[in-house]
């Protein structure tokens, strides 16, 4: 366990004496869902009426590109091999790096979801269900996400590839996460999307460290 | 299982069961449609555009099967290692991406006179569609590396993690309540479709499911071919090298 943390305390170290990749995420969240209102019009029911979608979709993309460089900068300088040899089992390691990967890009989405959304007009009401949302759909993304980074070590053009890869997989987060704020907005209750959202979680929790420890194998034979 | 792992003995084999599986192919789909163009009534509501069917349900129940085969192959290929199996996924991915387009295709088609429209986005429909993007990315995953061993295996482990859309496709239309129309065929308590449509449908299904053994056993001696190809065109070009280089004094 103290391993665990020490990874994790590794990654967030890193990542704020360089001020990583990861912080640019919810810029480029903001950014992307800003040009939303200038490409479509700043009419404000139509705002309102995608504003989720958009929040969602902008989030997907975000986390996708924090993604990117989630195992590369380890594989090429060899850190990757050192954790495939410490007693911590490499499940464990993927573990750890998403969950720094989420508080470092994942988090501070959550924060600036709300903001976005009374950008666009969405209606006060729908906001907590948004934050909701996003607080469970942000972790199942970074995990999600980790097989595809695993997957793409030391390919060519890993990024583009990264998300063919991942964002049809991400579609499911997407439909139940929109579903859950949209259900609020019409005045029906989201728990169902909520729950369809916390049962994939709960799935790609255990699961996707196993897949993607295993594509890191693969990566380091 | 690893009695055909020795590639000799799997091309010996395969040459003796492609002709066959190809004429079968052949056979079942020419039945196959005669069947559904003349021999089978037209339907009550949907008029002769129910005859879309005979391709499109054929072609989608292949989307699920290959990729199946893909899954199944991925697996055997990182639990055993069998040399063959990377071999069978590879071959076999572009050609579940064909039946894939196909079957979104013929649907689109048959869509547009019936729903009114050339697509929706219900759930058996937005599925399959991620089906496809799943066949494109284990295509490109597979050709991403310059060693092609490893986006072999990064493919495998794609192909396995991919496989629960599938029974996520299989049940959609029970799970969703939306436009699709819902299973007529396997289901509880038997097909309720009239056994004149029944027939063509077989026919092709089995003919389509012919015509994959034979593409798929054509795409793997093609592949295993292409690879002797290679090995002796780099044995051709360090052969001489190594003769005609001067003794090196201390070269790495």
């Amino acid at each position: 366990m103290r391993r665990f943390f020490l990874i994790v305390a590794r990654e967030l170290r890193i990542a704020f004496r360089q001020g990583g990749d990861a912080s640019l995420a919810v810029g480029f969240f903001v950014l992307a869902a800003v040009l939303f209102p200038l490409g479509v019009g700043p009419e404000p029911n139509l705002l309102a009426r995608i504003a989720g979608g958009v929040v969602f979709v902008t989030a997907l993309l975000a986390t996708m590109l924090s993604l990117e460089r989630l195992f590369q900068a380890d594989y090429e300088d060899g850190s990757l091999d050192l954790y495939a040899l410490s007693p911590l089992p490499l499940e464990a390691v993927v573990l750890a790096k998403c969950g720094a990967n989420w508080l470092l890009a994942g988090a501070p989405l959550l924060i600036a979801a709300p903001l976005l959304g009374i950008l666009l007009h969405m209606d006060a009401h729908g906001l907590p269900t948004l934050i909701a949302a996003m607080l469970l759909a942000t972790p199942t993304l970074s995990l999600v996400g980790a097989i595809g980074a695993a997957l793409t070590i030391g390919a060519r053009r890993g990024g583009v590839l990264l998300s063919l890869l991942v964002l049809p997989l991400y579609v499911p987060v997407l439909i139940f996460a929109v579903g859950a704020v949209d259900a609020t907005l019409q005045d029906l209750s989201a728990r169902p999307h909520l729950l369809a959202l916390s049962g994939l979680l709960a799935a790609a929790l255990p699961l996707a460290p196993f897949a993607a420890a295993g594509a890191l194998r693969q990566a380091l034979e | 299982m690893h009695r055909f792992a020795n590639p000799a003995r799997f091309l010996r084999l395969s040459a003796a069961v492609l002709p066959w599986s190809a004429l079968a192919a052949a056979a079942l789909i020419a039945a196959g449609l005669y069947f559904a163009l003349f021999a089978s009534p037209p339907d009550y509501q949907q008029g002769e555009s129910v005859r879309i069917m005979y391709i499109h349900v054929p072609a989608a129940w292949m989307a699920l099967f290959v990729y199946t085969v893909i899954a199944a192959a991925s697996g055997v290929a990182l639990v055993w290692k069998h040399p063959l199996a990377h071999v069978a996924a590879k071959a076999a991915s572009p050609i579940g991406a064909c039946f894939t387009f196909l079957a979104l295709a013929t649907g689109s088609l048959w869509g547009k006179p019936m729903w009114g429209t050339w697509w929706v986005w219900d759930a058996r429909l937005t599925s399959v569609l991620i089906l496809f993007f799943l066949y494109l990315g284990h295509m490109a995953l597979m050709n991403a590396f310059e060693d092609s061993s490893r986006g072999e295996r990064a493919a495998a482990v794609l192909a396995l993690v991919g496989f629960v859309n599938v029974p996520i496709i299989h049940w959609s239309v029970n799970w969703w309540n939306t436009l699709h129309q819902p299973a007529s065929i396997m289901r509880l308590g038997g097909p309720t479709i009239a056994p004149s449509m029944l027939l063509p449908l077989f026919l092709m299904a089995l003919g389509f499911t012919a015509y994959f053994v034979a593409l798929l056993i054509l795409r793997m001696r093609a592949e295993l071919v292409a690879r002797k190809v290679r090995i002796a065109r780099m044995a051709r070009v360090h052969a001489p090298a190594e003769m005609l280089r001067p003794a090196p004094g201390g070269a790495a």
